[in-house]
């Protein structure tokens, strides 16, 4: 059972900021998002109009009012990630995963984005998957890197089945 | 107040302390350009075309966001001023369509203004227009996403006048869209169809349905016999249209010029305001005696009914199951004048000239047919009706002043009054307190339910018993009123809500340039007419008594329960899933 946007709030501290309730909102959301019964719901809770809530979602590029997968696959894709190897590590990230920049594997354990500068650029190319950062990248780093999660996936798919 | 003293242009001026550069210069002559300033709206500051220099300072400043300070020294009319201006403007012509001579706007956009004073003869740089279908959701509003310059007044009276908070500026940067969430279209979402952003846009970007083409084929057509109702508060407006300055009362040119247009007979919502009296009246009488629900909330304006059918649908028993004086003249004219002229209600074509968008949207509810057919066929604005009136080549100026047709052109300053906010409390007082007391009300005049102030409250004795009244208008004032009752703290008898700030003279569907201060010379035009008046009081209107006499029976009857009276709709949408 998904916790809900009133129990999210309610066990909020302090202020209830708009903003704060949309990345606590995602974060419970197994698909990585916040929905539209969610939009409306912290409209509801906050008294204020849901175009208002989704102003402020779609306004945040770190608030994703898509589905996404379990995982999501940040790639930076500014000038010094870019020189030195992004093109590379973002081939081989489309290829192991099936899908182009934007888009998010048939199976939904992967989101593939770009992101302006992760902050890392002492260990460009970097990629950030969900809360963990990757840096001093290589083709075959990342098919590694890449595996443990699917491993991780498929035992999942394994324990549930 | 404190007085500052500045330099504009090269001169020393002075203003009172505390204004922005922009209504400091307008105080000495200097008009400064502006788009998405607006004097009844926050500051937005997102426009930038009112930018002036300001000695000392590197960039030019927004005059609307910068208030002048002692010893200031501004300059409104330099060469980089002037190209600045004009580059902000060929860009947000970059984004707009060249569409401008078929454009519903035409003859009074701001921004073709603009390009008209700023001598812009060709857009420099990429066109770069966006060509999204348009939202012809509802019978009330087209929303032309296309046009929007994205100043953001509509979000602006959208959420903070009327607080119904549809339109929002969505997303970021170039990608920015005005508009519902999910970019829903307006019939999804909980709009109650007010037009107040259409009165605010500066642009053709969202503006009324226009159904003049309707109106023209009912006239054009000889088998129709064509009716007009006019609502109170055209006639303190319609002279707007044709240059005239606001609050002109031209009742008498109005009824001329429609009949010019070629309408059978010129009729007056005023007779169906006193109707209307008559009904709700008695209603609250009614609920006073017998412990109904109370407060009685009143039921003419059709953007409060939509609003409170969608955020208060538990409070709904409040609202007085009246009809508006719009529907209840549909369904007279349909049956009533059809019997007593010997027409056939089927031959009968019901136009009403509104001061408003949502009632384009009520005319249409299924449940207003209760003559047999649809009881009122077409709603033109008053924007449209100056439109009309000019396709039809009337000159308003040189108009001689009619009169109105029997029997549903008779009415009383207590009818003309429902035009401004607190008025249909007051007509509605005028008649009750005669009807309890049995005795003459000589000042009929309620000055407690009168102007601007957002909710209103007064005590009236009635044979000795106390009845606390309140009037709201404007619908984020209607909410305060709501909450009270919603929580039991209310101890009214009766409340007044008009959607509309100012009431029905503020309407979304009037001239453009509706400002607050347009709104006060309107207000005390329609205060005027009644003064004028002859008779003051609903229930003193002979027309009316006859209509009772002739046809509904009684007040609250069975033929009046049947015909001027509905139910409403649940439209609640705000539910919590989790």
């Amino acid at each position: 059972m998904q916790i809900s946007v009133r129990e999210i709030i309610n066990g909020m501290e302090g202020k209830q900021a708009l903003l704060q309730i949309l990345l606590a909102v995602q974060d419970a959301s197994p698909e990585n998002y916040v929905s539209e019964d969610a939009v409306n719901d912290i409209a509801y809770m906050l008294n204020v109009s849901r175009s208002r809530v989704y102003s402020t979602a779609s306004f945040y590029s770190v608030i994703s009012l898509k589905p996404r997968g379990r995982h999501i696959v940040q790639v930076c894709i500014n000038a010094p990630c870019e020189n030195a190897g992004k093109q590379e590590i973002l081939a081989v990230l489309e290829d192991q995963l099936g899908v182009k920049l934007g888009e998010t594997t048939a199976d939904r354990q992967f989101t593939l984005e770009g992101v302006s500068c992760l902050g890392a650029c002492y260990v460009s190319p970097a990629i950030k998957i969900d809360d963990r950062l990757y840096g001093d990248l290589t083709p075959e780093l990342v098919v590694s890197i890449l595996r443990e999660y699917q491993e991780e996936a498929t035992a999942l798919d394994c324990n549930a089945s | 107040m404190n007085v500052v003293r500045f330099e504009l242009n090269g001169q020393q001026v002075e203003v009172q302390g505390g204004l922005s550069i922009l209504e400091a210069a307008r105080q000495h002559g200097v008009k400064i350009p502006t788009l998405c300033h607006h004097p009844d709206q926050r500051v937005k500051a997102n426009c930038r075309v009112c930018v002036v220099e300001v000695e000392g300072q590197r960039n030019l400043v927004a005059s609307c966001a910068t208030t002048v300070s002692e010893g200031m020294k501004i300059r409104t009319n330099s060469s980089r001023i002037r190209e600045t201006v004009q580059t902000i403007l060929e860009l947000i012509f970059a984004n707009h369509p060249q569409e401008c001579l078929t454009c519903v706007r035409n003859g009074n956009c701001e921004l073709r203004r603009l390009a008209a004073d700023y001598g812009i003869r060709e857009v420099k740089g990429e066109s770069s227009c966006l060509n999204l279908p348009l939202d012809t959701s509802t019978p009330s509003l087209v929303r032309n996403p296309n046009k929007c310059i994205k100043c953001g007044r509509c979000a602006e009276v959208c959420h903070h006048v009327q607080g119904t908070g549809i339109l929002y500026s969505n997303y970021r940067s170039v990608d920015v869209m005005v508009e519902p969430e999910y970019g829903k279209s307006l019939a999804e979402v909980a709009c109650v169809l007010c037009g107040q952003c259409a009165s605010v846009c500066p642009v053709g970007a969202i503006h009324e349905r226009d159904d003049i083409s309707k109106v023209w084929k009912a006239l054009d057509d000889p088998e129709k016999h064509v009716v007009v109702q006019v609502a109170p508060s055209v006639r303190v407006s319609i002279a707007e249209e044709f240059g005239f300055p606001p609050g002109t009362i031209a009742t008498g040119k109005l009824v001329a010029a429609l009949r010019k247009l070629g309408f059978d007979r010129v009729f007056d919502t005023d007779f169906s305001a006193d109707v209307t009296i008559m009904e709700e009246g008695h209603e609250l009488l009614q609920r006073l005696q017998t412990g109904g629900v109370l407060p009685m909330i009143t039921s003419c304006s059709p953007g409060w009914v939509k609003y409170i059918e969608h955020n208060y649908p538990e409070q709904l028993a409040h609202l007085s199951s009246a009809k508006s004086p719009q529907q209840m003249f549909g369904a007279l004219a349909k049956t009533y004048y059809a019997k007593k002229a010997g027409i056939n209600p089927a031959d009968i074509y019901v136009v009403s000239i509104m001061p408003c968008t949502a009632k384009k949207f009520e005319s249409q509810r299924p449940e207003m047919s209760d003559s047999g057919f649809q009881d009122v066929d077409a709603v033109l604005t008053t924007r449209e009706l100056g439109r009309i009136l000019k396709q039809a080549g009337v000159d308003f100026s040189v108009l001689e002043e009619a009169s109105f047709d029997n029997p549903m052109g008779i009415s009383t300053g207590a009818a003309a009054i429902f035009g401004a906010t607190g008025g249909v409390m007051e007509a509605a007082l005028r008649t009750v307190y005669e009807v309890v007391t049995g005795q003459e009300l000589v000042n009929v005049e309620f000055s407690a339910v009168r102007g601007m102030e957002g909710i209103k409250e007064a005590e009236v004795d009635l044979a000795g018993s106390k009845v606390k009244v309140a009037v709201a208008h404007g619908l984020n004032n209607a909410r305060e009123i709501m909450d009270l009752i919603k929580e039991g703290k209310a101890n009214y008898a009766f409340v007044e809500v008009m959607c509309c700030p100012g009431g029905c003279i503020g309407g979304g569907g009037q001239p453009y340039g509706t400002t607050n201060s347009v709104r006060q010379e309107r207000i005390a035009s329609i205060y005027k007419v009644d003064a004028n008046l002859p008779l003051r009081k609903s229930h003193k209107n002979p027309a009316v008594a006859e209509l009772y006499d002739d046809f509904l029976g009684k007040p609250l009857g069975e033929l009046s329960h049947h015909l001027l009276h509905t139910k409403y709709k649940n439209r609640g949408l705000h539910k919590l899933k989790g």
